[in-house]
């Protein structure tokens, strides 16, 4: 029983079992998916997205602090985290190419894999600690820090898809080089570089370790920047490991809400990086 | 203006310098700005790099100074009595995200094989995107579906039927509590799937077409060629990718916090609740109750932080290893 007919049937067993371990491996995103349908839908009311969390043993109460708590940290940290991307990004590609170049690069790469809990220590130390506060300011920046690597390395590529052509016609007009990179470069490449920071944006939408001792999270609405702010997966988070039915119920809405919202980014990010195929 | 010789004043000369200068001057400052600009935003990225661990150094020196090297082989940790010791929690992360990449690693190379080399074309590509999908699930909602989903499931099933029939060896004893060691294994496991099998499913199909005609041609059924032309020629890079999802396990933080128990103990069984380098720092960071307290903690961020510096530099270069022949930019 050697030979062909056991190789044979020896590659057919194999392929039976890696169709068997990718189905292993989409069981819980299904499960996971069902859950949060399911508890989610059940949960969600109007008042959630109108009500600020009832204290403890109040049935009903919702996250809209929350959501414009994470709407606004997500504004904040974008207002530093897209220009030093973009800007960074722009070096490297129209400037760059030596050592430092690559350094750069490393350090990006390296940078977005650093554990997200230790962007927030470092925020801490830097921001929290000389403001005597937690703050919503603390979080963004610590958000941008995450930001920063996603944002520099796509738009890179995207940049470096520009053909020269593009740039020498530009120059050769007279324009000088900042402005040709502004507006014809970085206006070439602007759909790919949208994809990017939609993507970017996706990922620090659901950050909690970052914000745990930045902004801290609030019940109530915040006042000012230099007070701690309510973000969703903060409150998901402490709605999650609390003991009440009640609030165990809203943590599923808000988990299905921000998953409706981090869904709807990553399609208009593939909606952005298909047109930019379209047009080249 | 007048250009007469005969009016040509030293003055006027150095006028014209001046105003030729200024002219110049106006013409390339906008670029000298500009790329200045983009310089200092490019280092602004190694600056932070810098500046973490730096920082991370200087603010848990007060624990490092105190504890030394005992700091990381210590049991015991109580902020009351100012006794810190990290080795429950370096216990923990090494055995949450080891086992989750024993488990992980099959399945996640097995996908990706059946994506690039089985699966039709189209369904090669949903499957890739559902995973893609997995990946793009914030942490925080793992945890929420492991605290309220699978721990209780664990609790009634899993658990006990594991102590029934396993009990007999250490790793399996003990009472079912649902939130423990093999709670943070699972999660962890599902986490770092997406992440091994998208870099994976690059590295295969960075493999030469003629590789595996090759194969073929030698009368090699189809896992054979797998076997032969596939996997070896990807070796350094899906370990790379494995080594990367390493550094994603050792770092996740609330999933596991979520699901883990968080008891500072070091207990073989994996039915027990236990507690990792990222949890104890989300747990007890904003309200440590002492200079000394907080400094621990910030010395268990610097073991993690070099340990996935480590870990991601090794796997970035291995990755590249694999992929930069092929394609320019990294699988990323």
């Amino acid at each position: 029983m050697t030979g062909l007919a056991w190789r044979k049937g020896k590659s057919a067993a194999m392929t039976l079992l890696l169709a068997m371990f990718t189905l292993a491996v989409l069981i819980p995103l299904v499960l996971i998916f069902v859950h949060i349908i399911k508890m989610g839908f059940s949960s969600i009311n109007f008042d959630f997205f109108v009500q600020i969390p009832k204290p403890t043993g109040e049935t009903g109460g919702g996250m809209a602090n929350g959501l414009a708590g994470s709407a606004m940290l997500i504004l904040l940290s974008s207002l530093l985290g897209i220009p030093v991307g973009i800007f960074g990004a722009i070096y490297l590609s129209e400037y760059g190419g030596g050592r430092f170049s690559d350094l750069i690069r490393f350090s990006a790469d390296v940078l977005s894999g650093i554990p997200s809990i230790i962007t927030g220590m470092v925020a801490y130390t830097l921001l929290v600690v000389p403001m005597k506060g937690f703050s919503a300011l603390a979080g963004a920046f610590a958000l941008a820090l995450i930001m920063i690597p996603i944002v520099l390395r796509t738009t890179e590529e995207q940049l470096k898809l520009v053909p020269g052509t593009l740039r020498e016609a530009s120059l050769a007009l007279g324009v000088p080089l900042w402005r040709t990179t502004l507006k014809v470069t970085l206006r070439s490449a602007l759909t790919g570089v949208m994809t990017g920071i939609l993507l970017a944006i996706a990922r620090i939408a659901g950050e909690t370790a970052p914000l745990l001792f930045t902004a801290l999270g609030n019940q109530f609405w915040s006042k000012s920047l230099t007070e701690p702010i309510a973000a969703m997966p903060l409150q998901i988070f402490s709605f999650a490991i609390s003991p009440y039915d009640d609030w165990h119920r809203l943590a599923w809405a808000g988990a299905l809400v921000l998953v409706t919202i981090m869904f709807g980014l990553s399609l208009a990010a593939r909606y952005f990086g298909r047109s930019r195929k379209y047009n080249s | 203006m007048a250009h007469d010789e005969a009016g040509l004043t030293e003055e006027s000369v150095l006028q014209e310098i001046e105003s030729r200068k200024w002219q110049l001057k106006k013409r390339f400052s906008g670029d000298t700005i500009f790329r200045g600009m983009t310089v200092l935003f490019a280092f602004s990225v190694l600056a932070i790099l810098l500046v973490m661990v730096a920082g991370m150094c200087r603010e848990s020196l007060p624990a490092f100074a105190k504890f030394g090297w005992r700091f990381v082989t210590g049991r015991d940790w109580d902020a009351v009595q100012g006794s810190f010791g990290a080795l429950p929690f370096i216990w923990g992360s090494v055995i949450s995200s080891i086992f989750a990449l024993l488990l992980a690693t099959p399945l996640s190379v097995g996908t990706a094989v059946f994506i690039t080399e089985i699966a039709p074309k189209k369904v090669g590509g949903v499957v890739a995107s559902l995973v893609e999908l997995l990946a793009a699930i914030p942490s925080v909602i793992y945890g929420l579906w492991g605290v309220l989903i699978m721990a209780p499931w664990l609790q009634q099933t899993v658990e006990p039927f594991l102590a029934d029939h396993l009990g007999f060896l250490p790793f399996f004893s003990g009472a079912p509590y649902g939130v423990s060691m093999l709670a943070a294994i699972i999660i962890l496991m599902i986490m770092v799937v997406p992440i091994i099998t998208s870099i994976t499913k690059e590295i295969i199909l960075a493999v030469p077409q003629s590789q595996k005609e090759a194969a073929i041609a030698l009368g090699a059924t189809r896992w054979e060629m797998i076997r032969i032309a596939v996997l070896p020629y990807g070796k350094s890079g899906i370990l790379g990718s494995v080594i990367l999802g390493l550094g994603r396990a050792i770092g996740e933080t609330m999933a596991v916090t979520m699901v883990i128990g968080n008891t500072p103990q070091i207990s073989l069984s994996l039915l027990a609740p236990g507690y990792t380098m990222p949890s104890v720092i989300a747990n007890e960071f904003a309200e440590a109750s002492s200079n000394l307290h907080s400094a621990a903690l910030m010395e268990i961020g610097l073991i993690l932080l070099v340990v996935t510096l480590v870990i991601n530099v090794l796997a970035r270069l291995l990755i590249w290893s694999v992929t930069r022949g092929e394609r320019r930019g990294s699988a990323l």
